[in-house]
């Protein structure tokens, strides 16, 4: 009995050298560094990336229309 | 309106940014997690502002060599644009500290090198407003604003790398080094170092305008 065991010491290392590195593989998404991955599942990223890109939009809407204005005044100083 | 395609790039860059800088992949790592897409709008702003602050010494030499109250006008609306890029830089950084780091400010070289620029950029502007004499004014800033940069970009870009820091870029590090291998970040960080400092310039070139719209009306109310 005891002999049998001793025999099996190879195989139950060698079976653990295999798993060990599997299983910390199959655990590694509760390791990994945490992102807003619930965010972009439920697709609510979108309403924030549209939001933002309406405000900058209209920001940069903003500067052309007083880069036109601009350039009307000054071709009207110059005359 | 072929003069402007600059403009229509920095429009199209930006747009471009707020909506690939939140949507692209990045690496996942600790600490860092989400707030990693900070490089696209924090460190812009430091490109922004250096390459308008060495528009305003073009300037400023300019200015020493064939003084007009143009080139005048183009230094101090530049560097003011590199001020306020400047000061956008520092807020962002610190918010940024705050939740990475744990602290709105640390006493990091790189942080207080930042400040000290800062410091020194803010001192043109009290110094500007000190004379009454328009062309004394115009010289001595022009003067100033030289050697304002030429100290300001070893306390931003050379000493920090020459000791440790907690600041990604300095403490002997290669700049970025540690995002840029990422090619995803860098599919988006570039257009939004482009689009930043065009659009400093762009505000630059606005304000300019302004004040020397404002002048020629002076002028002609002399004349």
């Amino acid at each position: 009995m005891k002999n049998s065991l001793r025999k099996l010491r190879p195989v139950v290392t060698l079976l653990l050298a295999l798993v060990l590195p599997v299983l910390e593989v199959v655990a590694q998404p509760a390791t990994q560094p945490e992102m807003a991955d619930a965010l972009r599942q439920s697709g609510k990223i979108y309403v924030v990336v549209a939001v933002i890109a309406v405000v900058l939009a209209g920001l940069l809407f903003f500067l052309v229309s007083l880069d036109r204005k601009l350039t009307r005044l000054e071709k009207e100083v110059k005359e | 309106m072929k003069k402007n395609w600059w403009k229509a790039l920095s429009v199209v860059l930006l747009l471009y940014v707020a909506v690939a800088g939140l949507l692209l992949p990045v690496p996942r790592l600790a600490i860092l997690n989400e707030t990693i897409r900070n490089l696209y709008f924090h460190v812009p702003m430091w490109f922004g502002m250096t390459f308008v602050l060495l528009a305003s010494v073009y300037y400023s030499v300019r200015y020493l060599r064939t003084p007009t109250p143009e080139l005048d006008i183009r230094a101090h609306e530049s560097a003011r644009t590199g001020i306020l890029m400047g000061f956008v830089g520092l807020a962002t950084g610190s918010i940024w500290a705050k939740y990475t780091w744990g602290a709105w400010w640390t006493n990091d070289p790189k942080l207080n090198g930042a400040a000290i620029a800062m410091l020194i950029y803010g001192a043109y502007l009290v110094l500007r407003s000190s004379f009454t004499d328009e062309q004394q004014r115009a010289r001595i800033s022009a003067i100033y604003n030289i050697f304002a940069f030429a100290t300001a970009m070893p306390l931003f870009y050379i000493l920090p790398r020459l000791t440790d820091s907690l600041h990604p870029g300095a403490g002997g590090n290669p700049a970025f080094a540690k995002y840029d291998l990422d090619s995803n970040m860098r599919l988006v960080f570039y257009p939004a170092v482009i689009g930043w400092t065009l659009l400093a310039f762009w505000l630059a070139q606005l304000a300019s305008r302004v004040s020397l719209l404002k002048l020629r009306l002076y002028e002609k109310q002399l004349a």
